[in-house]
């Protein structure tokens, strides 16, 4: 086969809150090593998408395969445990605990030994927590709290904790939110090279276009809940109706946008 | 149909009209919780003593005005003179603690519960006050030859009319409508340029109101005691858990269940009645966790993370210390008389009983209420083994903490269910509920007496011999526990502690890890009550009463719950403080009220979490700012 096999697989998937359809019958997938953008407007349904990916929600119908196994309606742990990483839009770290602490943590649940009530936590993984923080550039930060961190360091050590369980699968829920332009492109650029390096999935949802063209392989534009475009950069680029929707988001490629102001 | 009414049937109709009475003054209280809460984000834990103030000055009023209108009068003069009150609570103490986390604010509001019983029993004396009946609501109504007070009908209309008094306030008036707006973001309120000040204060003082009428409306039904603060808040937390905080539909639905339960629950299970209440919470809780017609709760704000310096494990010098320290309190018996040593034990066996409650709170973020529940299971455990089994002391201090440890995992599987405020009411509901069994069911408990005659064996009757005893169990607990802290499982709690969200994104299952270490916990108090009971010869349903499981909040509060072993220098210094006090004054409810507003209004650290700062100041390591810079990450969960 010249195509790598699906390493997600996503059919049909759909959601309604009372008589809102906040995502209509959304289909794609997602090799391993491919990073796939998904984008769109305020509202198009983005979160509520991947809120059904990674577990935080049901879908009404329609499934996730992930490797062949649906993962549909399963828990948020129960899809980590089958190889699903994940960042947050708003950082989700352990405040109180150092940076080590905070990989360790992940180590730990990896390892399933987090009914191990005897064991030495401290020394629990430490090698292999300073190699993640190391390839993720905070290996000089392990000892401080994590409560002390800027905002993009939070964002590197949230990656370096979904890196724990050797995903096959990232799920970056606007990873480069909050941060400054600069910091952007240098998480997405390793966010890349450790995918392309391990051969990892990538989904990510991200308003920031520079960053979308620059790294995605392949595009999602999704609006009012359904799928209007899927394709490389260049394609989605060039394709009229996603021009028509994105006007007013900052991004215009070209004069023609003016007409379709009102849309 | 039949058409003879029998005698049941129309007994069944009066009980359950006696439930809808009681029903009335239930709804009216734990609407005002609801109310404040929703507004201010507090749970006012002194709404039970505004509600027996209320009884009180209605008591009075009503004694020295006579007639129709003069107790009338009365009733409505009295809730508004303890809303007053309420507004210099709200205005003194609350405005200082409402960014204080949920555990402060519920501590402040406790301690104002202990100052005001001790008060109350001050200015009207400790026996019961029994007061006039209502004019106009005298007689009673006679149905089918069973009697239903007429009194008991005027509360049966008065609940709904007061329900719908609230609602026309809450959907007709300005006042309301910004109620309403606070409730659902108070933020946003005060960004519209909305005075927050004067919206918190009314709130609370219609909160207050409420609570007062309701205590008032009493007076004619039942006799006005300086123990009732805390029976109707239990009641109300009860409520409030089924209805949902926040909403008052809810706390009327749920006030006439509850009084419904209770009015049956005693037909169907007489020495345990309260059990009825406990099985409809317990499936409310697993089908919809935030009550009945409550929304989810935003998640609590962080219990610790005023500031947090990473937690590591003993330095070997640190430990020779800490051995060094075990050694000199071990020669205790070489100089000391057997008072000393016996409070010493005491102190030891308290030790044990906050550190188990401080691994819990510290650890796992879980501030529980009713702590005193596994101690006193515990004790209760070596009591019933040794009493009624005869089995040898060894044993009985073995597997006595065993009912702790089941009660633990029983009420601990629920609470873990719920989180913050939701997790406290809950924990305390749990605890009272322990208590009413053990108080009530006179055959196996011996009820208020007690079981007496729980003597240790000769190997640890003297008093240095149990005091070592005490002592050696006080230190390995205390090491095991903090072994635990720093095992694979402490990290994973501690994780959960701060991010449910992350934890489980890395597939910790949160609530499993909470429960175990719930049950950790409530067996290691158990462990504590089960020496308890030896030290004292006896066990009373006051080893799991409320005042014991607050005890251990204040001791782990004093030692500082951003600690690892704050616990044991709280106990030592809180438990001689209150031996001490108890010796020298009849108020110490009054003191030990004001000295836990005191701690946490000016001392939220605690004793260890002081010493930390002041080192960690000394070495200035981490830059000042640090702590600020942590808030908003944290916040933005």
């Amino acid at each position: 086969m010249s195509v790598a096999p699906s390493l997600l697989v996503v059919e049909g998937l759909t959601k309604s809150y009372g008589g809102i359809h906040a995502v209509r019958g959304v289909s794609f997938s997602l090799r391993a090593g491919e990073i796939l953008a998904l984008i769109g407007p305020n509202g198009a349904g983005k979160s509520t998408c991947f809120d059904m990916l990674n577990g935080q929600n049901r879908p009404d119908t329609g499934h996730v395969r992930l490797l062949g196994e649906d993962t549909t309606g399963k828990k948020p742990r129960e899809i980590w445990r089958m190889g699903v990483g994940r960042t947050f839009q708003i950082t989700a770290t352990f405040a109180t605990m150092t940076v080590r602490e905070n990989v360790q943590v992940a180590l730990i649940s990896h390892g399933k030994q987090l009914f191990n009530i005897w064991g030495s936590a401290p020394n629990f993984a430490r090698g292999e927590a300073g190699r993640l923080l190391e390839l993720v550039g905070m290996g000089g930060y392990a000892d401080r709290p994590c409560g002390e961190l800027a905002y993009g360091d939070l964002k590197r050590l949230e990656l370096a904790v979904a890196l724990a369980n050797q995903p096959k699968l990232l799920l970056m829920d606007e990873p480069t939110a909050g941060m400054a332009p600069r910091e952007r492109v240098d998480l997405m650029r390793l966010t890349a090279q450790i995918a392309r390096e391990k051969s990892i999935g990538v989904l990510f949802t991200e308003h920031d276009m520079d960053v979308v063209f620059e790294h995605a392989d392949r595009i999602l534009v999704l609006n009012r809940g359904t799928l209007i475009a899927e394709g490389s950069p260049a394609e989605v680029r060039g394709n009229p109706q996603v021009q028509a929707v994105y006007l007013g988001e900052g991004l215009v490629y070209d004069s023609r946008h003016r007409e379709g102001a009102s849309a | 149909m039949q058409l003879q009414p029998g005698p049941p049937m129309a007994f069944y109709v009066v009980q359950f009209l006696t439930g809808l009475a009681s029903a009335a003054s239930l709804f009216l209280v734990a609407s005002g919780l609801s109310i404040i809460f929703g507004v201010t984000r507090i749970v006012n834990f002194a709404h039970g003593a505004f509600y027996m103030i209320g009884a009180y000055v209605a008591f009075t009023l009503t004694e020295r005005l006579s007639g129709t209108f003069g107790f009338w009068g009365s009733i409505v003069a009295a809730a508004f003179a303890v809303a007053l009150i309420g507004v210099i609570v709200e205005m003194v103490l609350l405005r200082r603690i409402y960014h204080a986390p949920e555990l402060f604010q519920l501590l402040a509001t406790f301690g104002l519960t202990l100052m005001v019983e001790d008060l109350v029993v001050l200015i009207w004396g400790p026996d019961d006050l029994v007061g006039r009946r209502a004019p106009g609501f005298k007689g009673a109504v006679d149905f089918f030859g069973q009697n239903i007070p007429s009194y008991d009908l005027f509360l049966i209309v008065l609940g709904p009319v007061v329900l719908g008094i609230l609602w026309l306030l809450f959907q007709r008036t300005r006042w309301g409508v910004l109620v309403r707006a606070a409730t659902q973001d108070r933020d946003m309120v005060a960004a519209l340029g909305v005075n927050q000040k004067w919206l918190f204060t009314s709130v609370f003082a219609v909160g207050v109101f409420l609570a007062a009428l309701g205590g008032a409306l009493q007076i004619p039904r039942d006799a006005v005691h300086h123990a009732m603060d805390l029976r109707i808040i239990v009641e109300v937390f009860v409520v409030v858990v089924i209805g949902g905080l926040g909403s008052i539909i809810g706390a009327f639905v749920a006030a006439v269940l509850v009084s419904e339960l209770n009015a049956f629950g005693i037909l169907i299970f007489p020495k345990i009645s309260i059990i009825l209440v406990f099985l409809v919470m317990a499936v409310v809780l697993i089908v919809r966790p935030w009550g009945l017609f409550g929304r989810p709760e935003a998640p609590a704000r962080k219990t610790p993370g005023l500031t947090v310096n990473p937690w590591r494990p003993l330095t070997s010098n640190e430990r020779l210390a800490a051995l060094a320290a075990l050694v000199i309190a071990a020669t205790l018996p070489l100089f000391a008389g057997n008072y000393a040593l016996t409070v010493g034990s005491e102190i030891a066996i308290f030790v044990i009983f906050a550190v188990s409650l401080h691994f819990l709170m510290a650890v796992g973020g879980l501030a529980s209420f009713g702590h005193a529940a596994y101690f006193g299971l515990g004790a209760y455990g070596v009591a019933f083994l040794a009493k009624m089994a005869g089995l040898p002391m060894i044993v009985c201090l073995l597997l006595g903490p065993l009912l702790g440890c089941m009660g633990a995992a029983v009420f601990g599987f629920f609470a873990v269910q719920l989180s913050g405020v939701y997790f406290a009411m809950l924990t305390l509901a749990f605890a009272q509920i322990v208590w009413s069994i053990a108080f009530q069911w006179v055959s196996v408990t011996g009820g208020d007496n007690g079981i007496l005659g729980v003597w240790p064996e000769k190997w640890a009757a003297s008093p240095s011999h149990f005091y070592w005893l005490a002592l050696g169990v006080a230190a390995l607990v205390t090491v095991a526990l903090r072994v635990a802290v720093f095992s694979p499982f402490g990290y994973g709690l501690r994780a959960t502690r701060d991010s449910a969200l992350r934890s489980e994104a890395i597939g910790v299952n949160v609530k499993r890890m909470q429960w175990t270490a719930f049950v950790i916990s409530g067996t290691t108090a158990g462990i504590g009550g089960a020496l308890f009971a030896y030290l004292k010869g006896s066990v009373f349903p006051d080893n799991l009463g409320i005042s014991l499981s607050v005890d251990a909040l204040v001791m782990v509060l004093l030692g500082g719950v951003e600690t690892v072993s704050g616990g044991v220098i709280g106990a030592i210094v809180y438990k001689a403080l209150n031996i001490w006090l108890v010796s020298q004054t009849d108020l110490s409810k009054l003191v030990l009220g004001g000295f836990i507003v005191l701690i946490v209004v000016v001392f939220p650290k605690g004793i260890v979490g002081m010493l930390e700062m002041l080192a960690q100041r000394r070495k200035s390591t981490s830059p000042p700012g640090a702590s600020l810079l942590a808030k908003p990450i944290e916040s933005a969960e």
